[in-house]
């Protein structure tokens, strides 16, 4: 006989069981790292480790921002995020556009030239534009990392977004056609508003690697006043003292813009993913 | 309100298929025109060239009377109906019927009007703040009428605008179209693969096959008339039955499998041209509804086996089985059901208490006077 749960206890069951699991696998670095954040450097290390910091203290994030000029990483990372975001998004959605709808010889060639872009490993290329970057006199500057960034971001967003734009049915833009719509009115009016969750999509991608990148703005730019979040933090030891509760604090700080990012976007992220794959 | 005109339209794809061989048709100011035809013979491409969405290739093409070869999409003055309706999600029931007036940069009162009084017509008004995901399969495609209707296009071009209706649905929007149609007296061109749609809809229809208009013409005459086996057995439901015949005695009668029926004076009057068939090969096409069902044996009668009995309450559609070599007409019919069938099979229309079933031997004769006569090379119709 099948018994039916009232009240909590109906909540009790397998799927949710492997719910509270994963969440606790994910959520508790990030308590850690939180708790860690808050507390004072006597609490960081002690035996049995502290659950709740006690006491609470903002003194990590005071020091993050005064002593180690965490402010100006932050600056330099949402200068460099957004901007690159910005780019890839526009170049993206116009030549995924072109990619997904326009008759245009070639288009195989370049989206595998696209895939084989995104597929390079990092490191590789590092050292040669570094070349490139001190030739061109851009070294230690945000366009130092916007215009690498924008170009590996690229082919991702482009494939996104073409799997995106094949998915409009072309009637639409047909009726627009006839309507009497402009191509550059029918991209805007027409295309873009149904291609929002691929815009999201790409976007939260593209702002999480530039955001995270590290070895290009380690090599690159290695004046203080142009390091990125995660240069920044891995650089805030000396060989006497590694500042840990600072290092969570300015971390803390660095994930929030990501966490906001993903919460908002979370389903259109995972509509953009999947688009193109599974039709209807 | 225009007219039509194509006058030798072709269409050559990049790639070297030809689609459109060499169509010319004339639409009159107010008329229904339906072209039908199986998948791919092309019928769509022609619509789009009417819309402006694809090139002409060669010819010229004139809605009323200006030729529109090169002329774009937006300035032909025509409103179009997609199958799937191509309605935009993100935008509401409203916007999407005025979104081609905002665009003319109409004044926002006269948009509302005439939205609102497109509407009204189509039994929208409920439903003008609704995003179309909201809206039935129904009322979507009444949406996109709405959007046809509220430019006051002199074309209207719809493109198997029910298929994605469910059958009930389909015979009822079938004549609210052409109500509409009507009330605004605008020159309609209809696409459709259904030839039931096109018999019911069209003033005139146009039979395409393989890039080519087979016949235009009224619906009746169509079904009357056919110009050769094509249209004869794509027209009409369920289709013509086509046998390999011989003429014999001259003309006198006809030879269908082991059976012969004699040809009456109506028969000669109305196709003079058999008599130069005399004695020869020819194809004969017998509607289901012009057979009688008399016993077995009885004189210019065919020997039939009937195979199944479809009651439909007001007939009976009798599938039987002769001697006789049945002739299959590629492409007008759905394939499925030309491979299910028995190499003499057919089907006859009978008076719904005739009391025949499965397994009886039976008499069927046709009527001479009503039966159709194909060339077997050329597969024209002789008259």
């Amino acid at each position: 006989m099948k018994v039916t749960r009232v009240g909590w206890k109906r909540y009790i069951n397998g799927v949710n069981f492997g719910v509270v699991v994963v969440i606790l696998f994910v959520m508790l670095p990030i308590y850690w790292l939180v708790i860690s954040s808050l507390k004072q450097p006597a609490s960081l290390g002690a035996t049995p480790p502290q659950f709740f910091p006690n006491p609470l203290s903002l003194a990590n994030y005071r020091d993050a921002f005064h002593t180690y000029g965490f402010g100006i990483y932050f600056r330099n990372s949402v200068v460099v995020t957004v901007v690159t975001t910005i780019l890839v998004l526009f170049f993206g959605s116009l030549a995924g556009y072109g990619l997904g709808r326009l008759p245009m010889r070639g288009k195989s060639a370049i989206l595998i030239t696209l895939l084989i872009i995104s597929l390079f490993p990092g490191i590789a290329v590092v050292p040669p534009l570094y070349l490139l970057e001190r030739t061109v006199g851009i070294l230690n500057s945000y366009q130092a990392l916007i215009v690498p960034y924008t170009a590996f971001n690229l082919p991702f967003a482009i494939w996104i977004l073409r799997n995106y734009f094949q998915g409009i049915p072309k009637e639409m833009e047909e009726t627009g056609r006839i309507d009497g719509a402009s191509p550059w009115k029918i991209y805007w009016s027409i295309v873009m508003p149904q291609a929002l969750p691929g815009l999201f999509t790409a976007g939260v991608f593209t702002f999480t690697a530039a955001w995270t990148e590290f070895l290009m703005a380690l090599t690159f730019n290695n004046s203080n006043n142009y390091r990125t979040i995660p240069v920044g933090i891995a650089l805030f030891g000396t060989p006497f003292n590694i500042p840990y509760g600072t290092i969570f604090a300015a971390s803390v700080v660095a994930v929030i813009p990501i966490g906001i990012l993903v919460f908002v976007f979370r389903k259109s992220v995972v509509s953009g993913l999947t688009s193109g794959s599974v039709k209807g | 309100m225009a007219t039509i005109e194509m006058s030798n339209i072709k269409k050559r794809y990049p790639n070297g298929a030809d689609v459109i061989h060499d169509v010319s048709l004339a639409i009159a100011d107010g008329e229904f025109m339906v072209l039908v035809g199986p998948s791919g013979c092309g019928k769509t491409t022609l619509l789009r060239m009417i819309a402006g969405l694809e090139d002409i290739t060669d010819g010229d093409m004139k809605i009323g009377d200006r030729r529109v070869n090169e002329v774009s999409p937006k300035d032909r003055d025509i409103a179009m109906v997609f199958q799937n309706y191509a309605l935009y999600p993100h935008m509401s029931v409203r916007d999407n019927i005025g979104f081609a007036l905002k665009l003319k940069k109409t004044d926002p009162g006269e948009i509302k009007r005439k939205v609102e009084e497109a509407a009204e017509l189509l039994g929208l008004t409920p439903y003008l703040e609704s995003k179309p995901r909201q809206l039935s399969g129904g009322q979507r495609q009444r949406v996109a009428m709405g959007r046809a209707i509220v430019r006051e296009p002199s074309v209207f071009l719809m493109d198997e605008p029910l298929s994605n209706l469910d059958a009930k649905l389909r015979v009822k929007m079938r004549s609210e179209i052409l109500k509409i149609q009507r009330r605004l007296g605008v020159a309609t061109v209809y696409v459709t693969h259904d030839q039931t749609e096109a018999m019911t809809m069209g003033d005139r229809v146009a039979v395409l096959s393989k890039g080519n208009i087979l016949q235009c013409d009224t619906p009746q005459n169509l079904y009357d008339h056919p110009v050769d086996q094509f249209v004869a057995s794509f027209i009409g439901s369920p289709s013509i039955n086509m046998y390999s015949a011989q003429l014999s005695e001259g003309a006198k009668s006809i030879r269908i499998g082991g059976e012969y029926v004699e040809l009456t004076d109506v028969a000669h009057i109305s196709h003079p041209n058999l008599a130069s068939y005399a004695n020869s090969r020819i194809t004969v096409g017998i509607r289901p509804e012009d057979f009688e069902l008399v016993d077995k044996g009885t004189p210019n009668s065919i020997t039939a086996t009937v195979e199944l009995v479809e009651a439909l309450g007001s007939e009976l559609l009798v599938h039987f089985n002769t001697d006789a070599k049945a002739v299959v007409v590629e492409g007008a019919k759905d394939e499925e059901e030309t491979i299910l069938e028995a190499s003499g099979a057919g089907i006859a229309r009978v008076e719904p208490r005739a009391g025949v079933k499965a397994g009886d031997i039976i008499g069927l004769r046709p009527n001479p006077a009503v039966m159709h006569f194909f060339d077997v090379n050329t597969e024209l119709a002789i008259y």
